[in-house]
C-alpha cells in the first residue's frame, strides 16, 4: 500500500493502494468514475480509454504507480466541457451510438484525435479509432461522428 | 444512401432538439439514449453499487468428458460459502428450463464439457474468492470424448445424448428428388463448413442477484428476463411471480445474451436464496470467450442436378450443426438452417435432411441469424460453384432461379412475399458497377468480386408467435401529456428504445420523447416475448401499434387510461410443427451483398475494397438507425468470414483473449454503402418487416465468392483465412 497522488479531471486526488493496482480499477471502484469501462483488460478494445498528460491510454494497462503526479482525464472530465459537449451531439446525431458500452472510450479517442488534427480525414479518423473496438456499428457512423465533431467544433480544437 | 421508403402521413408529429422530423416515420431522429451513453453517465451491471455485495465465481469443469470421483475443498472462512446442486430446494430441479431442460444446473457426478458448471463460490472478497476456487481440486476419471461431426456421428466413447448423438432430425421434400435425379444430365456437389463464432458484445455476460422484500431479484444484463425469470423459478421450485428480473442496459448481445444469461441466473439464484445478500458473477472477458455459448458450426453437402437448359432440377441436402453437450435451442437453430436451406431460390424437386448433434463441446446457443447463415453461406456458394461448372456467370445463373411469389417453398406452402430481388439487384448493380467489374476482373489476377442473395424469416419459426408466446404490449397515459410503454423487449443497441417510442408516438401525435419505456421489470411489464429472431420491431412493434390506437381512443378518459393488445396470428397463415410444413414464417426480409476485394499474391493477405448492401425490410422505422444495422451487422458478418477463429482442441476454445480472437477494427473494412428499397408489410408497424439479423447473411458468400474469384479457386469453408488461401493455391 501507497499514497499516490494525481490529478483526476483537474483535481488533486490522493489514493492509498497498492501500486500496482490497475488505474482502471482505481478510477471504477475508488473514484466511482464508471465511465470508464472495462471491456478485455488487456489493452486491445479501448473501453477504458483516458486521457494521461493528454495521450490517449488503456487504464487498465496502467498501473496505479505510473499515474502518480500525471494528469488523467476520464470521460467524466470532458462531457460536460464545450468539446465533450460537441462530440456527444455529433455522436447523437450520426447515429453513431449503439450498445453504448464502446462510446465514451471513442469520445476518449475522438478528444485526443481533434486535439493533435483538428480537420482528420476519413483515414485519418480510422487510424485514430483503430484502439476502439466496436461490436455494434461496424464503425461507419461513429466515423461519421468524429466528421461532425470536426466540423462543427473547428473552433474548439 | 437511402432509395424510395414508403411515405406514411404522421399527423400531430412536431419537431424535436436538433432533428428536423418529417411526414415519413423513416426520418431519423437522434436515439433517445444516445447522450447519456456517449457521455458514459449510462450505468451498465458492473457499474451499479450493491450495498453488501458479495462476489462469485463458478468452479467449472475442467475436462471435456469424465466422471467426479471427489472434490476436495479448503475450509472456508466464515462467510464464504460453496453452493452446489444440494442446494437446490427440494421443489426445485437441477435443470435449466430453456428451449429444452437438459442442460444442468450444477454438474454432478460427471461433467459433459469443459467449462460446465460444478459449484458457485461466493464471498465479501473477490481475491479470497478466487483463492479458494484455486484452492479446490477435483478428481476426475476421464472418459473419452466427442468433439467432431465424426466424432458424433459415430457415438465415439459411447453416446452423449440419446442412443445415437442425434438432438433432433428433419426430412424437408417438395417434388420428387429421386426422379428428377435420374433425368438430370449433369450433377454438382459440394461440401461447406462453418465454424464456431464468438459474439464478443462489448460488455462481457454479468448478473447480480439480490435478495429483496423477500424475494429474488436478478439485475441482468440480458435479451429475454421472462425467459430468466421461468428458469429460475423452476430451479428453486417457486412461482413465476416470487422472482422478479431486471433487465440493465446491455452492452450488445447477438444472441448471446438471449439463453446464456439462464446458465448464469439459476446457479445464481440458489446461492442468492442460501445466503439472502446480493451476489455479483460478473464474467470477465477471458471467461467470457472461454465459457459462453458460440455460433453452431456446420457441415453442409448439397447435390445439385441439372437438365440440358442448365436449369436445376434436382436438390438435395444433407445438414449438420454441432449442438454441443446440451441441446438448449439447437433443434430451433437447425430448424432455421434448413428452412433457409435452399436460399431464395425456386428448386422444384428439393430434399433436406438435417441433423444437429451431440458433442463434448460447451453448448452451442442463440447467434444472430440462428442458423441461417450457415445455411445461406452454403446454398449461396454451391450455386456460386454450380454456375462456375456450368461456365456460366454466377449471378445470372442464381437470378434465373430467383423464387417468385407463390412459387412454392420447401415447406410446400407459397411464397406469400412481394419478392423484389430483382429491382434490387438492379438497384445494387447501379451502385457497385457490379456486372462490369465482372467483366473486368475476369482476367485480374488480384481482384475479385462477389455477390450474395439472401431472405431472413421474421419471427419465431411457423405459428410460434401464437403457439408459444403470444406476446403482449400495455400502454398508458401519464400525467403530462406522456404515455407509458410496457412491453418485455429490450433495448441492447439494436434502438429498440428510440424505435418503438417512435411507433408509439406516431399513433398517438406525440413526440417521441413523451413515451416512457423503461429497461423491462418482470414485476411491471407484461410478457410480450423475448428479444430475439428479427420479432421485435415486426412482432411487438405491430403491437405497440395497435395498443397506441387503442389507447387513443381512449385518451380523453384521462390520466391512467390504459390499453393493451395480444398477438393474434395473421390470417391465412397454416403449420404443421411436427413435420416443419405450411408458412415457415408470417414474412421475410430480403438482401443482397456485393464485396469487392483484392488479394495479395505474396502474405495471401485480402484487402476489401468495396461493400454493397441493398435492403427490403419492408419500410425502416428509422433510417439512421438502419443504416447503424446495416454496416454493423455486415462488418460482424465479415469478421466471421475472414478473421474470427475460434479453434477447438481437446474440447477447449483455443482463442481465449481479445488479442487471439481477433474482430474487425476500424481500419479493416471501408464503409458499407447501403440502400433500402421500400416493400411495406401489412403486419409491421407502418410496414416494417424484421432487419435484425437479415443483416448478418448475405456478406460470408458475397465475400468468400469475392475472394474465390480474386484467387482463381474454389471456396467451400468459412473462415477465409491467409493460411486457407495458401493453401488453395499451392
Amino acid at each position: 500500500m501507497k499514497e499516490i497522488k494525481f490529478i483526476l479531471n483537474g483535481k488533486e486526488v490522493s489514493v492509498k493502494a497498492d501500486p500496482l493496482k490497475r488505474l482502471l480499477d482505481v478510477l471504477r471502484e475508488d473514484e466511482k468514475m464508471t465511465g470508464v469501462k472495462e471491456g478485455c483488460g488487456e489493452g486491445e478494445c479501448g473501453a477504458c480509454a483516458v486521457l494521461k498528460d493528454g495521450v490517449l491510454v488503456n487504464s487498465c494497462m496502467i498501473p496505479l504507480g505510473a499515474a502518480e503526479g500525471s494528469e488523467i482525464v476520464t470521460p467524466e472530465g470532458i462531457r460536460e466541457t464545450d468539446k465533450g459537449k460537441c462530440i456527444i451531439d455529433a455522436f447523437g446525431d450520426a447515429g453513431a451510438v449503439q450498445c453504448g458500452f464502446c462510446t465514451p472510450g471513442m469520445m476518449m479517442a475522438t478528444e485526443a484525435l481533434l486535439t493533435i488534427n483538428n480537420k482528420p480525414d476519413e483515414s485519418e479518423i480510422r487510424e485514430a479509432l483503430s484502439g476502439n473496438l466496436c461490436r455494434c456499428t461496424g464503425y461507419d457512423l461513429i466515423v461519421k461522428g468524429v466528421q461532425i465533431a470536426s466540423e462543427r467544433g473547428k473552433d474548439l480544437w | 444512401m437511402v432509395g424510395a421508403i414508403h411515405e406514411l402521413p404522421i399527423k400531430g408529429w412536431i419537431d424535436t432538439k436538433g432533428v428536423k422530423m418529417g411526414a415519413r416515420i423513416s426520418i431519423p431522429v437522434r436515439r433517445i439514449d444516445a447522450k447519456e451513453k456517449a457521455g458514459g453517465w449510462t450505468k451498465y451491471i458492473g457499474d451499479y453499487q450493491f450495498k453488501n455485495l458479495q462476489h462469485g465465481r463458478f468452479l467449472r469443469s475442467e475436462r471435456a468428458r469424465a466422471k467426479i470421483i471427489e472434490i476436495k475443498k479448503p475450509d472456508f472462512p466464515e462467510g464464504y460459502y460453496y453452493i452446489d446442486a444440494s442446494d437446490i430446494p427440494s421443489s426445485g430441479k437441477n435443470n435449466i428450463q430453456m428451449i429444452k431442460d437438459d442442460w444442468r444446473v450444477f454438474a454432478v457426478s460427471d461433467v459433459k464439457y469443459i467449462g460446465e458448471t460444478i459449484a458457485v463460490i461466493l464471498g465479501p472478497d473477490k481475491q479470497k474468492v478466487l483463492d479458494l476456487l484455486n484452492r479446490i481440486e477435483v478428481i476426475y476419471e476421464d472418459l473419452v470424448p466427442a468433439f467432431t461431426f465424426d466424432d458424433a456421428l459415430s457415438c465415439k466413447g459411447g453416446a452423449v445424448y440419446g442412443d445415437n448423438n442425434i438432438f433432433s432430425e428433419y426430412l424437408l421434400n417438395v417434388g420428387n428428388v429421386d426422379n428428377a435425379f435420374k433425368d438430370a444430365v449433369k450433377i454438382v456437389e459440394g461440401k461447406y463448413e462453418t465454424g464456431f463464432q464468438e459474439h464478443l458484445y462489448m460488455e462481457t455476460q454479468g448478473l447480480v442477484g439480490a435478495w429483496e422484500d423477500e424475494k429474488i431479484t436478478i439485475y441482468a444484463s440480458s435479451q429475454c428476463p421472462f425467459y430468466i425469470r421461468k428458469s429460475v423459478a423452476v430451479t428453486l421450485g417457486v412461482p413465476v411471480e416470487d422472482i422478479r428480473v431486471r433487465q440493465t442496459t446491455t452492452g450488445g448481445a447477438f444472441g448471446g445474451k438471449e439463453h446464456f444469461p439462464d446458465v448464469i441466473a439459476t446457479p445464481l439464484a440458489v446461492a442468492v436464496n442460501k445466503v439472502k445478500k446480493p451476489v455479483a458473477m460478473i464474467y470477465d472477458r477471458i471467461e467470457d470467450i472461454s465459457f459462453t455459448s458460440k455460433r453452431h458450426p456446420s457441415k453442409i453437402t448439397i447435390k445439385t442436378g441439372l437438365d440440358k437448359s442448365n436449369n436445376i432440377i434436382a436438390m438435395d441436402i444433407d445438414t449438420l450443426v454441432n449442438g454441443g453437450a446440451y441441446e438448449s435451442s439447437t433443434t430451433i437453430v437447425l430448424q432455421r438452417a434448413i428452412l433457409h436451406g435452399i436460399g431464395v431460390y425456386n428448386i422444384p424437386n428439393a430434399r433436406i435432411r438435417g441433423r444437429a448433434v451431440a458433442t463434448n463441446t460447451f453448448p452451442s446457443d442463440a447467434y444472430r441469424g440462428f442458423g441461417a447463415p450457415q445455411g445461406l453461406f452454403a446454398i449461396e456458394m454451391h450455386m456460386s460453384h454450380v454456375a462456375d461448372e456450368l461456365g456460366l456467370d454466377s449471378s445470372d445463373f442464381r437470378r434465373k432461379h430467383f423464387i417468385k411469389t407463390n412459387d412454392i417453398t420447401i415447406t410446400n406452402a407459397k411464397m406469400h412475399d412481394d419478392v423484389k430481388l430483382p429491382e434490387m439487384f438492379e438497384k445494387i448493380d447501379e451502385m457497385s458497377d457490379y456486372s462490369s467489374k465482372v467483366k473486368e476482373f475476369a482476367n485480374d489476377p488480384v481482384k475479385g468480386i462477389g455477390i450474395a442473395f439472401v431472405n431472413h424469416g421474421g419471427g419465431f419459426t411457423g405459428n410460434g408467435e401464437q403457439a408459444i408466446i403470444k406476446g403482449v404490449v400495455k400502454m398508458k397515459r401519464l400525467e403530462g401529456g406522456k404515455a407509458g410503454l410496457y412491453v418485455s423487449v429490450v433495448e441492447m443497441g439494436q434502438g429498440l428504445q428510440t424505435t418503438m417510442r417512435k411507433i408509439a408516438a406516431k399513433e398517438l401525435g406525440l413526440d417521441y420523447e413523451d413515451i416512457v419505456y423503461d429497461n423491462p421489470d418482470t414485476d411491471i411489464v407484461p410478457d410480450s416475448g423475448p428479444t430475439c429472431a428479427s420479432r421485435s420491431i415486426m412482432v411487438v412493434g405491430f403491437l405497440v401499434q395497435e395498443c397506441a390506437k387503442k389507447l387513443k381512443a381512449k385518451w380523453n378518459e384521462g390520466v391512467g387510461v390504459e390499453a393493451e393488445d395480444v398477438y393474434k396470428h395473421p390470417d391465412g397463415l397454416v403449420w404443421e410443427q411436427e413435420t416443419l410444413q405450411g408458412d415457415a414464417y408470417p414474412s421475410y426480409g430480403w438482401g443482397i451483398n456485393v464485396i469487392e476485394v483484392e488479394f495479395d499474391p505474396v502474405t495471401y493477405e485480402v484487402k476489401t475494397t468495396g461493400i454493397w448492401a441493398v435492403w427490403d425490410i419492408g419500410v425502416a422505422i428509422d433510417e439512421t438507425i438502419m443504416q447503424g444495422q446495416s454496416s454493423g451487422g455486415v462488418i460482424q458478418a465479415l469478421g466471421y468470414a475472414s478473421i474470427e477463429k475460434c479453434e477447438l482442441k481437446n474440447g477447449t476454445f483455443m482463442q481465449h483473449t481479445m488479442a487471439d480472437y481477433t474482430i474487425p477494427t476500424s481500419l479493416d473494412f471501408p464503409k458499407v454503402e447501403t440502400c433500402f428499397i421500400d416493400n411495406p408489410y401489412k403486419y409491421g408497424p407502418s410496414g416494417a418487416k424484421g432487419a435484425g439479423e437479415l443483416v448478418f447473411d448475405a456478406a460470408p458468400p458475397a465475400y468468400a465468392e469475392a475472394v474465390q474469384n480474386a484467387i482463381g479457386k474454389r471456396i467451400y469453408d468459412i473462415p477465409v483465412t491467409p493460411e486457407m488461401i495458401m493453401e488453395a493455391l499451392k
